[in-house]
C-alpha cells in the first residue's frame, strides 16, 4: 500500500474541522477541532461562530494531522476538500485553505460533496463499497437515503427529510427535556434506562398515503410537536416529567422510521448492503435496531465507527483517494462553494 | 526577498507580487461574492506574470480588514495556510492602511470602506510631506456614515461613494491594492522607514470590529394553547 497515492481531506461545512491523511484506503490521521462548545449556549450552531472558529483551527489542525500521519506537507499527493452542502460562510474557509494548499504543493484538487464523502469514508474502516448499496446519513443537517453505484461518480438520491433533519430533532427534544447540546448522545444515554413503547409517538410519511408520495422520504418535525405536546400536558397536570420514558419512546420513533425505510430501500432496489453514516449513526438504538432488521432482511450492515460517523477529514480524504484511484480529473483551482450542492454531483468539476 | 500580498476585505479580490524595491506583478479583480473562487487564481497568475516559482516567496503579507467577515476570511485563512505550507512568515496590514498608502497629497484625511448593513469602516490618517508614508492616528472602527467626524477632512474609498452625503465628495482610490500592501509591507521589513515606522505590521488576526450575530435562545415556545 506504500505506492498507493497520500491524500489529505479538508472538511468545514459545520462546527468541526477536520483534516485527514489517508494512503489508498488506508487512514492514517484524522485530526478534529470542534466548536461544539462555542455554539452549547445558542442551542444550535452559529454560522459566523464555526466559521471564526474554522480559521483559528485550520493551520494547527492541518499540522496536527501531518504529525499523527508521520508525513510532511510535502509528501502529499493529492487534496481534497467540502465543496457543499454545508453553511456557506464554514465551507469557504475549508475550500480556501485547500486552494492555498494546492498552490504551495503544486498538487491536484477535488472538490467534493460531504454526503458521498459520509460514504466513502467506510472504505477505511470495512473495505471497498459493495455496489450498488443503500446508503442512510442522519446528522444535525441531513436525512437522506442514497442509492450508490459508484462512489465516485454515481450516487442517486432516493428520498431525504422533508423538514427537520433527524440530529435536529434529537437536539430540539434534549433542549424540552433539559439536557445539554448537542442532544444525540444525551438523548441516547437517559434512554437506556425507559421503555421505548412508554409513548406511541408517531412515526411520520409512513401511512398509507404518505408512502405513495413520499416512500423514502423522511418528517420528524410532526414527531417533536408531538413530544412537545406529550410534556406540555403532563405538566399541565402536575405530572413529573418521565424523562427516561420520553427520550426512549421519542428515539424509538425516530429509529424506528429511518431503519424501516432504509431496508425497505436496500429490498426494493436490489441492494444487499446499508451503510449508515452521519452523527446519528452513533446511536446506539440507531444501531441495535438496523442490526436486527438487516439481519431478518438478509442485508449486510456496515456502519463506521462512531468517530467516523461525525464529520471529519478523514472522510473527505477517503472520497479523494477513491476519486485518485479511478482516474477522475481534478477540480480547476477556481472551484466554488455551493451550500447546497445536490448529491447526485460528487465531484465538483 | 519576494513578498507575496492579497487582501479580500472588500469587493475586490487582489494579489501582487514585490520584489523589495518594487511591485513586479499585480492582479485584481472586483466581485464581492466570489472571493474563494477568484483569490487561488490570481495568486497563481501574479507568480506566472512575474516568472517566478511559488518556492521563491519570502514572506506573505494580508489585508486583515476590517471587512465583511466571510469575504475577508479568504484572505487571512489562504495567507496562513500558505505560510504554513511554505514555511514562510505571515504578516497582517490594516486593509485601510492599503488605501491610504494610494493617497495624494498632505495633511490630514479619512479612509471609509462599507461595512454592510448601512455602515463603514473608516481611519484617520495624517501625512507630513509629500512621498512620506501616511500614520494612522485614529481606528479603525465601524459607524454609521453620520456618525463618522468628517470634520472637513477629505474622505476616501467606498465608504464615500456609497454615502456621500455623510462622507462626500469622495476622493481615490476606492478600494485597497495588494501592490499597496506589498509596498507598505516591503518598507516596514526592511526598516527603511522614517521614524517613528509609521505603519506597523500585525498579526494575521482579522479585524472583526463587530461580534457574530447569536443570541442565546429565550423561554421554550409552548405549543399548546
Amino acid at each position: 500500500m506504500t505506492d498507493a497515492p497520500l491524500v489529505l481531506g479538508i472538511e468545514s461545512s459545520c462546527d468541526e474541522t477536520g483534516v485527514g491523511v489517508v494512503r489508498g484506503s488506508t487512514l492514517l490521521a484524522d485530526a478534529v477541532a470542534s466548536s461544539v462548545d462555542e455554539h452549547a449556549r445558542f442551542g444550535g450552531v452559529i454560522p459566523e461562530v464555526a466559521s471564526r472558529a474554522h480559521l483559528e483551527a485550520m493551520v494547527p489542525t492541518i499540522e496536527r494531522a501531518c504529525a499523527t500521519a508521520g508525513v510532511r506537507l510535502t509528501d502529499v499527493d493529492a487534496l481534497a476538500v467540502t465543496s457543499g452542502p454545508g453553511l456557506a460562510g464554514a465551507l469557504t474557509v475549508g475550500v480556501a485553505a485547500a486552494k492555498a494548499l494546492a498552490l504551495a504543493l503544486g498538487v491536484p484538487l477535488y472538490g467534493v460533496n460531504h454526503l458521498a464523502a459520509h460514504v466513502a469514508v467506510d472504505i477505511l474502516e470495512h473495505g471497498p463499497l459493495p455496489e450498488p448499496s443503500v446508503a442512510l446519513l442522519a446528522s444535525g443537517g441531513h436525512s437522506s437515503l442514497l442509492f450508490v453505484t459508484d462512489v465516485t461518480a454515481d450516487v442517486r438520491p432516493l428520498g431525504q427529510t422533508i423538514d427537520d433533519a433527524a440530529g435536529e430533532a434529537f437536539d430540539k427534544i434534549a433542549r424540552l427535556l433539559g439536557l445539554p447540546f448537542p442532544g444525540g448522545p444525551h438523548v441516547d444515554r437517559v434512554a437506556v434506562d425507559g421503555d421505548p413503547a412508554a409513548v406511541a409517538f408517531p412515526r411520520g410519511l409512513t401511512a398509507r398515503h404518505d408512502l405513495e408520495r413520499h416512500r423514502y422520504d423522511f418528517s420528524f418535525s410532526g414527531l417533536k410537536t408531538a413530544v412537545a405536546r406529550w410534556v406540555e400536558r403532563a405538566e399541565a397536570d402536575g405530572r413529573t416529567i418521565p424523562v427516561a420514558d420520553v427520550a426512549a419512546s421519542f428515539q424509538e420513533a425516530v429509529v424506528d422510521v429511518l431503519t424501516r425505510k432504509a431496508v425497505a430501500a436496500c429490498v426494493e432496489h436490489g441492494a444487499g448492503h446499508l451503510l449508515i453514516g452521519g452523527g446519528v449513526a452513533a446511536n446506539s438504538r440507531l444501531r441495535a435496531l438496523a442490526e436486527q432488521r438487516c439481519l431478518a432482511a438478509g442485508i449486510r450492515l456496515r456502519v463506521p465507527r462512531p468517530g467516523l460517523c461525525t464529520d471529519n477529514g478523514a472522510m473527505v480524504a477517503a472520497l479523494g483517494a477513491q476519486l485518485v484511484a479511478r482516474g477522475r480529473p481534478p477540480s480547476a483551482l477556481d472551484l466554488v462553494v455551493d451550500s447546497s450542492l445536490p448529491v447526485t454531483t460528487v465531484r465538483v468539476g | 526577498m519576494l513578498l507575496l500580498a492579497l487582501d479580500t476585505s472588500g469587493a475586490t479580490v487582489t494579489a501582487a507580487l514585490h520584489d523589495g524595491t518594487s511591485v513586479i506583478a499585480e492582479r485584481a479583480v472586483t466581485n464581492a461574492r466570489r472571493h474563494a473562487e477568484l483569490l487561488a487564481p490570481a495568486i497563481a497568475a501574479v507568480l506566472d506574470d512575474a516568472g517566478r516559482d511559488r518556492t521563491e516567496i519570502t514572506d506573505i503579507v494580508v489585508g486583515v480588514g476590517p471587512g465583511p467577515f466571510t469575504g475577508l476570511r479568504v484572505g487571512v485563512v489562504t495567507a496562513r495556510v500558505l505560510g504554513a505550507a511554505l514555511g514562510v512568515p505571515v504578516h497582517g496590514v490594516c486593509s485601510l492602511d492599503g488605501i491610504a498608502e494610494d493617497v495624494s497629497g498632505t495633511g490630514d484625511f479619512l479612509v471609509a470602506t462599507d461595512a454592510r448593513r448601512r455602515e463603514v469602516y473608516w481611519a484617520a490618517y495624517h501625512r507630513d510631506a509629500d512621498g512620506a508614508p501616511p500614520e494612522r492616528r485614529d481606528g479603525p472602527h465601524v459607524s454609521r456614515p453620520a456618525e463618522v467626524p468628517v470634520a472637513g477632512r477629505p474622505v476616501t474609498g467606498r465608504g464615500a461613494t456609497l454615502y456621500p452625503d455623510d462622507l462626500g465628495p469622495a476622493g481615490e482610490p476606492f478600494d485597497v491594492r495588494a501592490g499597496a500592501l506589498a509596498a507598505l509591507a516591503a518598507r516596514s521589513l526592511a526598516g527603511s522607514g522614517t521614524a517613528p515606522t509609521p505603519v506597523t505590521l500585525c498579526s494575521s488576526e482579522p479585524m472583526y470590529l463587530r461580534r457574530p450575530d447569536a443570541t442565546p435562545p429565550g423561554a421554550r415556545k409552548r405549543v399548546l394553547t
